[in-house]
């Protein structure tokens, strides 16, 4: 079991006040809450800020973890010395009001398991049955399967008290239909796939929200898709027809004479189609690509344009 | 079918009474009524016994109880922050795009 230092886990000092604290909680915890922050491991960072916290704001559990002293490093291997908290009023566990599913083992072994709260919250029902608890679960879909719909299977980890009250994960595998014309953001349910019920209740239900994995064409916005499509300068010169790939195949697309770099063109109904509405638009912005003056021909027929063609692009910036 | 094992279909368009989502939520109605005060949930229908809460609403009253419950934040707090957090996801996604498709690398 790895030792955890909660004082570096809140970045306060080791003599700092229960408001230094509670300030420093307030802070992290709007920094790393996950429904704020883009962090990738924030949900983790919470769990230890609030585990951390959890020993820290209350002085009882603070001075007992002061005792194993300041000479632990985090992460070095860990056993409470025996008889540690001998005197502190919580031994045997099973006191705060705190959510302690998933603290760590090394929190679990000073101050006991949360984990019989939940347990005898669930037995407390005796005869009563009752529904069972509903997942909440992501899961990341090709933009491809968004499209055509898809038949996936998953793995999802589902936490579990088991008959001691421990909590553990296991692991659950499930093959789920994706519906054609999903949408990042979309949280799609599977009625009666969350926890068993008790005592005969009903199961509750598994909510997927979904995401979309990065497309390496393709942007998404909604249900628009947006491609960026490299044009020549004689194609936006002269207008023409070019090849553009879209998710339901290949088009052609009319480039009109005079076309802009960053200009936008939109193929109707070639995005995403979202069931009971219209079906999104697939975007394509032009960008003019310059072939490399790389040989003396070449450059000679760009000195031919340069004399030929005068223009300047620049007479809105007064050149 | 595809496979061995059963393949799940899936609800998308699903909605649910006040009592469902209080229920989802692991709170009371009087909670959820709260929420929609401040604006954070907008249900559909006429009276209180018809409202239909769409399956958006259920991601915004988890994350608003999630606000209220660890930033000790109370419900108007929460509301706020959960509309400058819907127009920072906006707002990131809009420069993201913009991104790759100007600045591609």
């Amino acid at each position: 079991m790895d030792y955890k230092d909660y004082y570096a886990v809140m970045a306060v000092a080791r003599d700092a006040t229960q408001d230094q604290i509670k300030r420093a909680y307030r802070k992290l915890a709007r920094k790393y809450h996950p429904d704020v922050s883009k962090e990738p491991d924030a949900e983790k960072r919470f769990k230890e800020l609030g585990e951390a916290y959890e020993v820290l704001k209350d002085p009882e559990k603070r001075a007992a973890y002061d005792q194993l002293g300041s000479n632990w490093r985090a992460g070095q291997d860990f056993k409470p010395p025996p008889g540690w908290d001998a005197g502190f009023e919580f031994s045997g566990g099973g006191y705060t009001d705190a959510d302690h599913g998933g603290f760590s083992d090394f929190f679990e072994s000073l101050f006991g398991q949360g984990g019989q709260f939940h347990a005898g919250g669930f037995r407390r029902g005796g005869r009563v049955s009752t529904r069972g608890e509903d997942h909440h679960a992501r899961i990341e879909v090709s933009l491809e399967d968004a499209f055509q719909g898809a038949t996936l299977s998953i793995q999802l980890r589902i936490p579990e008290y088991d008959a001691h009250g421990r909590l553990s994960d296991h692991l659950r595998k499930l093959q789920v239909k994706i519906p054609r014309g999903v949408t990042a953001g979309k949280r799609i349910r599977l009625a009666g796939q969350g926890g068993a019920g008790f005592n005969g209740g009903p199961a509750g239900d598994l909510f997927l929200e979904v995401s979309l994995r990065p497309h390496p064409l393709y942007q998404v916005e909604g249900k628009d898709v947006f491609l960026n499509l490299p044009i020549t300068p004689w194609e936006a010169a002269l207008g023409g027809k070019v090849e553009v790939p879209t998710l339901g195949g290949r088009v052609d697309l009319n480039i009109p004479a005079g076309a802009r770099s960053g200009q936008k063109m939109r193929l109707k109904g070639r995005g995403i189609p979202v069931p009971g509405d219209t079906a999104g638009d697939q975007l394509v912005v032009l960008q003019i690509v310059t072939p490399p003056a790389d040989s003396e021909a070449k450059k000679a027929l760009y000195e031919k344009m340069a004399r030929e063609i005068p223009f300047n692009p620049r007479t809105h910036l007064g050149g | 079918m595809a496979g061995k094992r059963q393949a799940y279909q899936p609800d998308i368009d699903y909605s649910f009474s006040l009592a469902e989502i209080s229920r989802c939520c692991g709170v009371t109605a009087e909670k959820i009524l709260v929420l929609v005060g401040e604006g954070v949930l907008s249900p559909y229908g006429q009276s209180q016994r018809e409202w239909r809460f769409a399956a958006a609403d259920l991601t915004r009253a988890m994350s608003a109880l999630r606000l209220e419950r660890d930033l000790g934040i109370n419900p108007a707090g929460a509301a706020l922050a959960i509309e400058l957090l819907d127009e920072m996801q906006q707002l990131r996604e809009r420069v993201r795009l913009l991104e790759s498709l100007f600045f591609p690398r």
